[in-house]
């Protein structure tokens, strides 16, 4: 039963990521792919009926995490606090930004909130991948099964760990031009004219940094976490992930020089999907690594009462299938590009 | 770990109140969307659908607003209160995370295409979308208050080996007889601030002599839909809250009352000052008889007093249980007193042209969400010193490792950022009440509205 909730976890928050993974990679370009009024309105737009729906799969992962899994939320939430502070302000000043630049047009009102929606889409994809990095690699919970990371120490791999170190600093860095990439993608498929063709751009210069940064950290984190390598080679089944995420990687460019617009971000599904589901993977049946391996957390050790987890498993599968629903209907009736016309502002008739 | 109890209380009270402001709002405002919508599709007039979307436009900034102060709450859980999470996570989880599944996804999707979607949903797709906003939202609030009542009134649950407490029947977490009651009491809230907010503004218009057409038509839909909630308010929700507390947590009824000693034929203090280290109510203005009587219907029915208890079981911030409790029940009265003359002039055909009466109106606004704030703070400070009630103490649910600097350090951050958020809401708001709810005004596109 843990094993089941562990995956459905795992499926949640790469759903999330997906989703809104490509509404903060679209932050992040925001600036640099669009430079007119019109253009920053038409990247808004190609985000603004689906930003909110979802950015609440993190609520439910959250959720979901928060009583299949008490002990996992009640340590690694604590222990992250700062960082996921931070990461609670920035969602609060993206999406004011968001919700709030086009009610005025003035010369200092929207260049602001503009401002604010592309750095904070920026630094939560960095905090979101350093978090990620964080988890790989182990923090140091105690025997009562907590810990507190400092923001950062010495930015060693030591006992005492900070949330930045070289390693997870540099998982931020290979998330944020993951995200740029999809969001690039996202953006282009989206929109049309000079926006579009900048956008894909974008994605394909973040491509490079992509590759050389997915093979770097790939390698340090056979090193980094031994249970990585240990599962690997336990069950080489499990190296359909990695194949999964370089065969999206891959499919990324050969998509991009077709022109393929619709292609090309599905191969980037493919690969978030691939390199979240080979973390997963790597780590299972751990759910946070201690620096000193006896106290870890693990889908056993931190897991809900039984009956909780079967009762649940009933009303979950029927959310996700109104869910499912929704999220047709909202993409569907959101089909194709962006237009930006006067007319379909339709709350002044 | 004193010092840092406190500071992590104060920051879970100063986020969670902040964001009550704005749910309250929602919930009221989407139950009168629907009724706007229903009018306009049962009239045909077009009246009612620009009413609708004037409204659709302040909830939306609003709903913004609540989602991105909401999301905070979940995870301050964990970050803040993780030997408690810990502890109650795999019962209060489950409606935390329903409340993701069945209502946010439900509120955002629809949300949209409420607010952006009207001519391509046409007229009965439009209503359902505001419909579907309107159950998302009090979907939302009976998952929330259902967790609510579970830390008040624990049920459906065992107490496993190891200190933690696991689910043990779904139903008896989601059919809390204390939930039941208590949403319905606290929906009565959200509906109230809902119309006094739409009346109010009604009034404002009628006042300053524009958009006088609509001002009568939300100066009636408020106070029409108001003069049903307020009295319920009271009577039977109030009053079976009241007798749950005296049931299930007598140290807090006694305090909420400023009741030190056990007597019989209690007193009802209507004013009065608790002085917590003499025990006794200063300067009292009290009904006799009336505590007794409105607790067990009986008029010398014996209440018991703080005494009672022992004071390691009795609330820690009494003065300020007391008032919350009294400004809250002297709010709510007054407000079935406003809504009443209201709805008689109305009736009588005079409350448009009476301003007096609708200054009254106009100047009520503030009051209901300080009524469902007190409100709140009477139910969480009621619970002290329990955080479960009987189960958890409110020190033993902190998180062990988060310094008390840590937390004020977060404290500050987001009292920061919500003084900015506050006023860029009222900001905002007051700006929609300014264009008016007549089609052609300065209209700027929206975001979404472009994408359509």
């Amino acid at each position: 039963m843990e094993t089941v909730w562990f995956c459905l976890v795992a499926f949640m928050i790469v759903v999330y990521v997906l989703l809104d993974g490509f509404d903060l990679g679209a932050g992040a370009i925001h600036l640099l792919a669009a430079k007119t009024e019109e253009e920053r309105r038409q990247i808004l737009a190609s985000i603004g009926p689906v930003w909110d729906g979802n950015e609440v799969w993190l609520v439910a992962a959250g959720g979901t995490l928060y009583f299949a899994f008490p002990a996992l939320y009640a340590s690694g939430f604590s222990g992250f606090y700062l960082p996921l502070m931070i990461i609670l302000w920035l969602l609060i000043l993206r999406g004011s930004s968001i919700e709030f630049r086009n009610h005025i047009k003035s010369a200092i009102w929207d260049p602001f909130w503009d401002f604010l929606f592309c750095a904070s889409s920026l630094l939560l994809a960095i905090f979101f991948g350093a978090a990620l990095g964080n988890v790989v690699r182990g923090v140091p919970l105690d025997p009562s099964g907590y810990f507190f990371e400092p923001l950062w120490t010495n930015f060693r791999l030591g006992e005492e760990t900070g949330i930045l170190d070289w390693y997870s600093t540099l998982v931020g860095v290979l998330t944020l031009l993951a995200l740029v990439m999809h969001g690039g993608l996202w953006v282009q498929m989206k929109t049309s004219g000079p926006v579009s063709s900048r956008a894909g751009k974008l994605a394909a210069q973040s491509w490079w940094g992509v590759l050389a940064l997915t093979a770097t950290v790939t390698a340090l984190t056979f090193r980094v976490q031994p249970q990585v390598p240990a599962n690997f080679s336990a069950s080489p089944w499990g190296w359909l992930f990695p194949l999964l995420a370089v065969a999206g990687l891959a499919g990324v460019l050969i998509e991009w020089r077709k022109r393929n617009e619709a292609r090309a971000f599905l191969a980037s599904c493919a690969y978030l999907t691939g390199m979240l589901a080979s973390v997963v993977f790597g780590l299972y049946p751990l759910v946070l690594p201690a620096r000193n391996p006896l106290y870890s957390l693990t889908v056993n050790n931190a897991k809900a009462g039984r009956y909780g987890l079967k009762i649940a498993l009933v009303w979950w599968v029927l959310g996700m299938i109104l869910v499912s629903g929704y999220f047709t209907l909202v993409y569907r009736s959101f089909a194709g590009k962006v237009a930006l016309d006067k007319d379909s502002h339709d709350d002044r008739d | 770990m004193g010092q840092a109890l406190d500071v992590h209380r104060l920051h879970f009270a100063f986020t969670v109140t902040f964001h009550y402001i704005f749910p309250q709002l929602t919930m009221g405002l989407a139950l009168l969307l629907v009724y706007l919508k229903t009018q306009a599709l049962v009239t045909g007039d077009e009246h009612y659908n620009r009413a609708a979307r004037f409204w659709g436009r302040i909830f939306g900034i609003n709903f913004a607003l609540g989602v991105v102060t909401g999301i905070p709450m979940e995870f301050q859980f964990g970050t803040n209160w993780a030997a408690f999470s810990r502890a109650a996570g795999g019962v209060i989880g489950q409606t935390l995370a329903m409340e993701g599944v069945f209502s946010f996804f439900l509120e955002s999707s629809f949300l949209g295409l409420f607010l952006f979607g009207e001519k391509r949903l046409g007229r009965l797709g439009h209503w359902c979308s505001a419909f579907l906003v309107f159950l998302g939202s009090w979907l939302s609030g009976y998952f929330i208050v259902a967790t609510d009542a579970w830390m008040q009134h624990p049920s459906g649950y065992r107490l496993g080996s190891g200190g933690e407490v696991a689910l043990s029947s779904f139903w008896g977490l989601l059919l809390n007889k204390w939930a039941l009651w208590q949403y319905a009491h606290t929906m009565l809230g959200a509906v109230q601030t809902g119309c006094f907010v739409m009346a109010g503004v009604g009034a404002f218009y009628l006042l300053t002599e524009r958009h006088e057409n609509y001002g009568r038509t939300f100066v009636r839909t408020g106070v029409l839909v108001g003069i049903i909630a307020a009295p319920l308010q009271l009577f039977p929700t109030g009053d079976m809250q009241g007798k749950m507390i005296a049931y299930h947590q007598g140290p807090t009824l006694a305090a909420m009352e400023g009741l030190f000693q056990s007597q019989q034929g209690a007193p009802l203090a209507i004013l009065g000052q608790p002085d917590v280290e003499k025990r006794r109510l200063d300067n009292p203005l009290e009904v006799p008889n009336m505590l007794s009587f409105l607790t067990y219907r009986e008029w010398r029915a014996d209440v018991k007093g703080l005494a009672e208890f022992p004071q390691t079981d009795w609330p820690d911030q009494i003065p300020l249980l007391y008032y919350s409790y009294h400004l809250m029940v002297g709010l709510g009265t007054m407000f079935i007193a406003v809504m009443a003359v209201a709805v008689i002039w109305l009736w009588r055909g005079k409350l448009y042209g009476s301003r007096w009466m609708l200054w009254i109106v106009m100047i009520c606004i503030p009051l209901p969400f300080i009524a469902n704030t007190a409100g709140w703070m009477t139910a969480e400070l009621g619970r002290q010193p329990w955080l479960i009630y009987g189960l958890m103490r409110t020190a033993e649910g902190v998180s062990p490792r988060v310094a008390a600097g840590n937390a004020w350090f977060t404290l500050i951050g987001f009292m920061g950022l919500y003084a900015v958020l506050a006023i860029l809401w009222l900001f905002l708001i007051y700006r929609e009440i300014e264009r008016g709810p007549e089609p052609g005004g300065n209209g700027y596109g929206d975001v979404a509205a472009a994408a359509d």
